[in-house]
């Protein structure tokens, strides 16, 4: 089939402008980034530079690859990544707009490349379990209702892509900080840092420039894992309690 | 040079608990003043980097990638072995040892084996302390599942992500770290040498890809934990960035390389559809506890509805070849015996290169919650890449690269031939012998990044507190830096025509065609002479686009196609030079009647280590020859 691609050019010789480029063949079986991947290798043997787009493990799972596909952070399909979504979808003659992931505190490196080390930071805060290597327990000795170890696991499922800020009106890093603050709240190993680590990962969040939540829920609309946003207020709770509950939040 | 594997002495139970008890150490105000790198942040960097850190080290952690938490180890779906023994059904450590020396096809060395399987318990612990959210019974506690190579259950699993969740742990462990100011991070930085300063490994030089800034580094020690070279291939299931570079700079400074040929080609992947194709997609091998391979007994049937073929009319050929382990064979053999079949012409789909994986009778067996709930998301990424609903229509499979078991050669410690440069996880050679069993590479990753580097890289850096900050000005940091930037340089004075996928692709023609799943003599000859021809025509006709002070994949990717293209050739000289059968490595000359490896242990027990003897020389041979005190040597089988 035969498309039409608008894509989102910005660094060397361009400004920051839309570029429009035909794909004469595109075979239905081909996913997404090797439409991608077909365009470049056209590029380059015509000579111009490709188009600089991000991707790893094209399973799904590494959170590399991002897009904006004609509107929509990952494209149309419902709970999956960029990389994960086949040319069978569109049809002979469409046009599709490509454009990074937008957000103050993603700034763009180049084309569709856009910089997240904001993700790491807000980890860096709080995101973790305070135990060094050698210190555990036999891992049997924390029974965890098995429940409970799978509502973890969900929230723990998040690849950091940043499809939800991509997502949010207001960029709101919300659903990412709470799906982390939520896989270590539900577990008894994260019981003792919770307070701690909610207060530090919600400032970071806020240092990095994310916006705020106002419940439009487009992150778990969009969400290629498909978190949801019982998390946020999950974390809400966690949050209040910590400002309430204790003296955590004087320091 | 002679190989010097450091095996410490006593009984084989006894050797790692006896060599933590004498080895050297670091007084913790020492550490403070000893500087170490460490390349790649996937489950065995990121855990050496964490505890290195949590240690008092001054760590540097470098990754390509724009955050630790993408490296490929991510990607591994089924699941980690550890010899708890939690399902009281007779494993142990020794056992642990024994399966995977034997899945090994008996050419790993054992000490390294062992301490593996004592150190695989200690995992799960501090995987499960740190959050880990591995899967559960409803008590509780932990669930396991079992692999192929195995009687026994011993994987944890976390759904069909225990990769993703395992290197989430790390990571937070490693950001924790970086929090503490033990580590400092450079993401979005490829080493592209090291550097050798009075014969010690003291630092690398690194490109900055986004800005492409070449930078001078230096430590007391450095580590490379850069994954495996499955992508020499082009197609496989290796994330696309996945590379040999880092290892095979440090190989031309110096460090062997152990048993190249060694690849692990997995049985069950989806099957390749076209010449568009980046790469292949694994399904886990957890799904041959329940899925059954089979192909139609009679040729002609390749696009006949499977449903419609009556029972009498399949070939379940592994559970007819091998009945003891059935569709649970280790991952060489359930590879060859679906080759067999598509060889044949009894494979399926429209390229007769696939066979079935059915799930009919395990969905009649357990009902279909069952299925969904242990294998759902593989079956829903199934449907996505094929279009086809697996719950209805059996997979159709095929083998695919998957994993390199040769690396970079080390010894007891994991150091490399070159003093104070180490190598874990797949970077290195050392646990899996021919053939790695599933579940073992999330093992062996964290073993070396948890459990073992951070004692025995003290044997080295206990003789180096006296020796203060390493200076980068030195006349090696020079040259290295040179080096680096005329190659790129040359890579993009040539200005040529093709582009640098259509080498790689070509490359992995050569490669999967003539030193894949089955080699010949001849074939390996033609394949040497092909890439030199092949690598004279790149240095003379690829065209790099773009400019080297700025973000630039194609560039990158031209630096690492022109490495594996000097892999892919060492490659066929390792697999021409082992005139036997083992494991993954499958000449066709020696194979047995039933068509299964035929080993000569008379003649081949030992790794091969190359050395590096410069440009355009024949790279040298050394052996370190493999003693078995523990483990009896015998035919590997599962029949």
């Amino acid at each position: 089939m035969r498309l039409t691609l608008k894509i989102w050019r910005q660094g060397g010789r361009f400004k920051g402008e839309f570029v429009t480029y035909e794909l004469p063949d595109v075979n239905p079986d081909m996913s997404f980034l090797e439409m991608l991947d077909v365009l470049n290798e056209q590029l380059v043997n015509n000579r111009e530079e490709p188009v600089a787009f991000e991707h790893d493990c094209r399973e799904g799972i590494c959170g590399t690859c991002s897009l904006v596909i004609d509107g929509r952070p990952h494209g149309p399909m419902q709970g999956t990544t960029t990389c994960q979504v086949h040319m069978r979808h569109y049809h002979d003659g469409e046009t599709i707009v490509i454009e990074p992931f937008r957000a103050q505190a993603f700034p763009v490196i180049k084309d569709l490349v856009v910089d997240r080390s904001s993700f790491d930071r807000i980890i860096q805060s709080g995101g973790y379990v305070s135990v060094n290597t050698g210190q555990a327990q036999d891992a049997n000795a924390i029974p965890i209702e098995k429940e409970q170890a799978s509502q973890s696991f969900d929230a723990a499922a998040c690849i950091g892509c940043g499809a939800c800020v991509a997502a949010c009106p207001n960029s709101s890093a919300m659903l990412f900080t709470s799906a982390k603050v939520s896989h270590l709240a539900l577990l008894p190993q994260g019981h003792v840092e919770r307070q701690k680590r909610v207060l530090a990962m919600v400032a970071q969040m806020d240092k990095e420039g994310f916006g705020q939540c106002s419940n439009v829920k487009a992150c778990e609309a969009e969400c290629p894992k498909e978190i949801s946003v019982r998390n946020i207020a999950r974390m809400n709770r966690e949050y209040m309690s910590a400002v309430f509950a204790s003296d955590k939040a004087m320091v | 040079m002679a190989l010097d594997s450091k095996i410490p002495g006593g009984k084989m139970s006894e050797k790692w608990e006896d060599y933590k008890g004498h080895v050297a150490l670091v007084a913790p105000n020492n550490k403070r003043r000893i500087d170490v790198i460490i390349v790649g942040s996937g489950l065995a960097g990121a855990s050496a980097a964490a505890s290195l850190g949590e240690l008092g080290y001054n760590v540097k952690c470098f990754t390509f990638h724009d955050s630790p938490r993408r490296a490929h180890s991510i990607a591994a779906q089924g699941g980690i072995n550890a010899a708890k023994n939690y399902r009281n059904d007779g494993d142990s450590v020794f056992r642990l040892f024994y399966d995977t020396i034997k899945g090994g096809d008996y050419r790993a060395r054992e000490a390294n084996v062992h301490r593996l399987a004592e150190v695989s318990t200690s995992i799960i612990d501090q995987c499960v302390a740190q959050g880990v959210p591995f899967a559960r019974e409803y008590g509780g506690l932990l669930d396991n599942r079992s692999f192929g190579g195995t009687q026994v259950s011993r994987t944890f699993y976390a759904r069909g992500q225990t990769g993703q969740q395992l290197l989430i742990g790390a990571y937070q462990a490693l950001s924790r770290q970086v929090a503490a100011g033990t580590v400092k991070l450079y993401n979005r930085h490829e080493m592209l040498d090291t550097v050798i300063v009075d014969g010690k490994c003291r630092g690398i030089i690194a490109r900055n890809l986004v800005t492409g800034a070449i930078e001078r580094h230096s430590a007391h020690a450095v580590v490379l934990c850069t994954g495996g070279y499955g992508n020499v291939f082009y197609l496989s299931t290796n994330a696309m960035m996945c590379n040999t570079t880092a290892a095979w700079r440090a190989h031309r400074r110096g460090a062997f390389f152990g048993n190249p040929c060694y690849t692990q080609i997995h049985p069950t992947c989806i099957p390749v559809s076209g010449d568009y194709q980046s790469k292949l997609t694994l399904m886990s091998e957890s799904l041959r506890n329940d899925g059954r391979c089979w192909v139609p007994k009679k040729p002609g049937h390749a696009l006949t509805d499977p449903r419609q073929i009556a029972e009498e009319d399949r070939d379940y050929y592994l559970e007819r070849r091998y009945p003891a382990f059935g569709n649970l064979v280790p991952r060489d053999i359930a590879s060859r015996a679906a080759k067999v079949a598509c060889d044949e012409g009894l494979g399926v789909g429209k390229s007769g290169l696939a066979v079935y994986l059915d799930f009919a009778d395990a969905i009649k067996r357990k009902g279909l919650k069952a299925v969904e709930a242990a294998y759902g998301n593989l079956f829903d990424m199934y449907a996505k890449i094929t279009g086809d609903n697996p719950y209805e229509v059996p997979m159709r499979i095929y083998p695919a690269v998957h994993y390199t078991m040769g690396g970079l050669w080390v010894d007891y410690e994991l150091m490399t031939t070159v003093p104070g440069l180490y190598a874990c996880g797949e970077a290195n050679f050392s646990d899996h012998g021919a053939n790695r069993l599933g579940a073992s590479a999330l093992m062996q990753g964290l073993a070396d990044g948890y459990f073992v580097l951070p004692y025995t890289i003290g044997s080295y850096l206990s003789k180096e507190i006296r020796t203060g900050p390493i200076s980068t000005d030195s006349p090696e940091f020079a040259q290295a830096e040179k080096d680096v930037r005329d190659r790129i340089a040359q890579l993009r004075g040539i200005n040529g025509k093709q582009s640098v996928e259509s080498f790689h692709r070509r490359l992995g023609k050569i490669m999967w065609d003539k030193c894949g799943m089955a080699r010949n003599a001849k074939g390996l000859q033609e394949a040497i002479t092909e890439i030199q021809n092949l690598r004279r025509e790149f240095w003379s006709d690829v065209f790099v686009p773009g400019s080297d002070n700025e973000y630039n994949p194609e560039l990158e990717k031209a630096w690492r196609v022109a490495d594996f293209m000097e892999l892919g050739e060492l490659m066929c000289h390792d697999a021409l030079h082992r005139n036997e059968s083992c494991g993954g490595h499958f000449r066709e000359e020696f194979q047995t009647e039933e068509g299964e490896a035929k080993r000569d242990d008379d003649n081949y027990m030992y790794v091969a280590a190359w050395e590096w003897k410069g440009e355009g020389q024949k790279q040298e041979l050394h052996k370190e020859n493999l003693e078995y005190e523990e483990v009896k040597v015998a035919q590997r089988s599962y029949k």
